[in-house]
């Protein structure tokens, strides 16, 4: 890989792909293969009939491996689009998580409490348990299950960052006749 | 990209999927496929059976069908195409893909599947082809409907031939094969991918920054690469025509070699590991370096970091990914080789701006300075045959004959001295394997090439060790009498090893000696072939006489010095004017680090 001795930064890199057998394989195969970082990947149609799918890699690198990744990934045959969200401008980025917390007594009352802080849903409850849903970014969500651990964090579920330009510019196919 | 025609559902179906695929490749002009039978692909064979517009060769290892394929494609700039079965067939044929990846080679491979049913089942001869050859191949199909296989097909070679050309695999299981399948017409050439896109024209704003650049260079060189051959004979040309225009020098890499003519006084031979002082020394102090169609290999740059460090660059690539890979650039620019070629001879002309014509007098004067160094002499004295003088000869000879010559090689030591005492003045007629580095490429690529040009001189430079991995070919050669000539340069080691082993390991030789070889003479014969040897200087002119003379599949065993070095060397991990320029020198390796040890 590049000798280049940048700072690393991360990237958020939402790609739009053919919703077809295999493409997830490419992709991965492409960050597994190349040796690039995967913090996190999701994947899901996203057009009414189906045959678009948006990808999105949250990725981390110099600056130089980082155009690199964006270039095999447009390499891809069935990749339409390729956005670096990082330096599109402002964006959201968002993430869900489903956190399980174990307890009794104190423990539930201050789960209860740090759940409303945070805004994190009760969704489903027992006597010695709460499920929490909470969306937000992966450092919120961090922060909320590093203060559960030692009142009985028991299971976490998080969906991986999906993310989204703001304001009225869209990425489309469409737009892309390049 | 649409699917059916509106027809296909209401006429009745009358083609299998087999004729189908068979169809499709004649409406894409295919003429020749090399491949291998087996049970998964028995439908398009019996469909083979039953035409004469497509001529099948029947290889006989599924590695040499791709490297055929690769000959077939390199020599003529038309998509190669490959027919193996499911399972073995497929695995066999992954070394070829990937070395065609690795070199930008077109081809199309259909490779047999269990039935569609059966996927997943760990049927007999099932592999997962598609998931193998996905890191070997530019783009790989699994069709699962009978619907889609006129049109995957013709998708493939829209994909394998257009932007950076490269392998497609096509995994047909056997039930598409039987089963009836519409045909549909390729679409036209107007009518975009939906999402594949590869852009070959250039940006002109980056050309003018180019060109610029280029008008105030003192100290400039021309790097050009395979991508110069791929864009075709045109891209040659127009490369010749910038070189005189501008009056820079021209280097080529191992993959662009024939790109620009040898005998041209511009030329300053190969660049890279094994490439000449004056280039290798160009590229070091140069102050402008424009890369045509290269992607500054390991192989070229040698240590990274003081890689031609005075230089503005300035790569033209066809595949993005290409650019600010290995090194940084300071003007990227993006497209075909031809065009971006045409348009800057376009903009030099239009730009007023005189070059810097007395500095780039001086630089000349001193790359005949470093010319002076006569970096390729050799001696060749007494009775020993030098390799070095082997392949002198045998260009000489085949010059004088005055033929159309193709050459192929293996890999190794042999290797480098065909890229450095060959002369090619034409692009396509040097194939060899670059970036994967494959033993057993030459023999079957030779076979390719030599059904392409049937007419034509086609030479393997082979090494003893290189040509045992695909020598059963013999019997393919000798079956469609394909006077292909292997010309083995017979040192006895994996000489290229055996170097390396000298240079950086003490001398332990290592596993790498060539022991219990066959006589490559009856190993002709027994194929039906003719086998000559030379084992004195005196008889080499007339054992390359003899060859080129017969009109058969030829083995000629040259046994030469067995202990020869690969000269000029740039170590691993040294940089450009590190360069060990012959025997005496070797001290110069004393300085490969630890860091340059470990590289290949
Ligand atoms: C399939 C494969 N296996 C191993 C190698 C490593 N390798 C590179 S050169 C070489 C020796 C080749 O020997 P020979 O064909 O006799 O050529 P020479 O160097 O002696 O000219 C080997 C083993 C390779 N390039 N390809
Ligand atoms: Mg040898």
């Amino acid at each position: 890989m590049a000798d280049d001795s940048g700072q690393f930064r991360s990237a958020t890199i939402a790609v739009l792909v053919e919703n077809e057998a295999g493409v997830l394989a490419r992709v991965i195969g492409l960050f597994s293969g190349r040796g690039y970082n995967i913090e996190s990947l999701t994947v899901a149609p996203v057009d009414e009939d189906r045959r678009l799918s948006r990808i999105t890699v949250v990725t981390s690198g110099t600056e130089m491996v980082i155009e690199q990744i964006k270039a095999q990934l447009d390499r891809l045959v069935p990749v339409h689009k390729v956005s670096d969200l990082s330096l599109a401008g402002p964006h959201l980025v968002r993430e869900l998580a489903l956190i399980k917390v174990v307890g009794s007594g104190d423990h539930r009352v201050e789960a209860l409490r740090l759940a409303d802080a945070f805004r994190a849903r009760v969704v489903d409850a027992t006597t010695e348990s709460f499920v929490f849903e909470m969306t937000g970014n992966a450092e919120k969500i961090d922060a909320f299950c590093a203060l559960m651990r030692p009142i009985g964090l028991a299971e976490v579920s998080r969906t991986g960052a999906v993310a989204i330009v703001r304001g009225s510019s869209a990425l489309t196919v469409q737009s892309h006749n390049g | 990209m649409s699917a059916t025609s509106p027809h296909a559902a209401t006429q009745p179906l009358t083609m299998s999927g087999a004729e189908v695929v068979l169809r499709a490749l004649k409406d894409q002009g295919v003429e020749v496929i090399f491949g291998y039978p087996g049970g998964a692909v028995l439908p398009i064979y019996d469909a083979i059976f039953q035409q004469n517009a497509i001529r099948h060769i029947l290889v006989r290892h599924e590695q040499a069908a791709v490297h055929a394929a690769e000959g077939y494609a390199r020599s003529t700039g038309k998509v190669g195409c490959v027919l193996v079965t499911s399972g073995p067939g497929a695995t066999n044929a992954v070394t070829g893909l990937l070395d065609a990846l690795m070199d930008s080679i077109p081809l199309v491979c259909l490779t047999g599947q269990v039935p569609t049913h059966l996927i997943g089942n760990d049927a007999f001869q099932e592999a997962d082809t598609t998931g193998i050859t996905r890191p070997a191949t530019k783009h790989n199909y699994l069709v699962k409907r009978s619907e889609d296989v006129a049109r995957v097909v013709h998708e493939a070679f829209h994909v394998a031939r257009s932007g950076r050309p490269g392998p497609v695999v096509i995994d047909l299981p056997k039930d598409i094969l039987i089963n009836k399948a519409p045909y549909v017409e390729a679409p036209p050439a107007t009518q975009p991918h939906r999402s594949y896109r590869p852009v070959t024209t250039p940006d002109m704003a980056q050309i003018r920054k180019a060109v610029a650049l280029m008008k105030q260079a003192e100290r400039p060189v021309i790097y050009a690469g395979g991508g110069v051959i791929n864009s075709g004979p045109e891209a040659s040309r127009l490369l010749g025509d910038f070189a005189r225009l501008t009056g820079f020098p021209v280097t080529n890499t191992l993959m662009g070699l024939g790109a620009f003519p040898s005998q041209d006084p511009q030329f300053l031979g190969m660049l890279g590991m094994h490439g000449t002082y004056e280039a290798n020394l160009v590229m070091h102090g140069c102050d402008v370096m424009l890369n045509m169609g290269a992607r500054f290999d390991d192989r070229v740059t040698g240590k990274l970091s003081h890689f031609a460090p005075t230089a503005k660059k300035i790569h033209a690539d066809i595949d993005p990914s290409s650019i600010n890979k290995n090194v940084k650039v300071d003007v990227p620019i993006v497209g075909d080789a031809g065009q971006i070629l045409a348009a800057m001879i376009q903009v030099w002309k239009e730009d007023s701006q005189p070059p810097m014509r007395e500095a780039l007098s001086a630089w000349w004067r001193q790359i005949d300075e470093w010319r002076g160094k006569n970096c390729l002499q050799y001696v060749q004295q007494g009775k020993i045959i030098k390799p070095q003088h082997a392949v002198k000869r045998l260009y000489e000879i085949t010059r004088e004959s005055g033929r159309e010559t193709f050459i192929t090689t293996e890999v190794g030591q042999h290797q480098m001295w065909a890229a450095q005492y060959f002369g090619f003045e034409k692009p396509n007629r040097w194939m060899t394997s670059g970036g994967l580095g494959t033993m057993g490429y030459g023999l079957p690529a030779a076979m390719g090439v030599q059904i392409a040009h049937p007419d034509a001189l086609v030479i393997d430079i082979a090494g003893e060790a290189s040509i045992l991995m695909n020598i059963q070919e013999m019997a393919t050669l000798c079956q469609y009498r394909l006077p292909v000539k292997v010309f083995i340069l017979n040192n006895e080691y994996m000489g290229m090893v055996r170097q390396w082993q000298e240079l950086l390991h003490g001398g332990r030789y290592s596993e790498s000696y060539s022991a219990a070889l066959p006589d490559f003479v009856k190993l002709a014969e027994s194929f039906h072939g003719v086998g000559l040897r030379a084992t004195e200087e005196s008889q080499l002119d007339d054992v390359i006489r003899e060859m080129l003379a017969t009109d058969r599949p030829v083995i000629a065993d040259i046994c030469v010095a067995k202990d020869e070095n690969c000269f000029p060397m740039i170590p691993s991990g040294a940089a450009h004017n590190e360069m060990i320029l012959g025997p005496g020198q070797e001290g110069g390796v004393a300085g490969v680090t630890d860091e340059g040890k470990v590289l290949v």
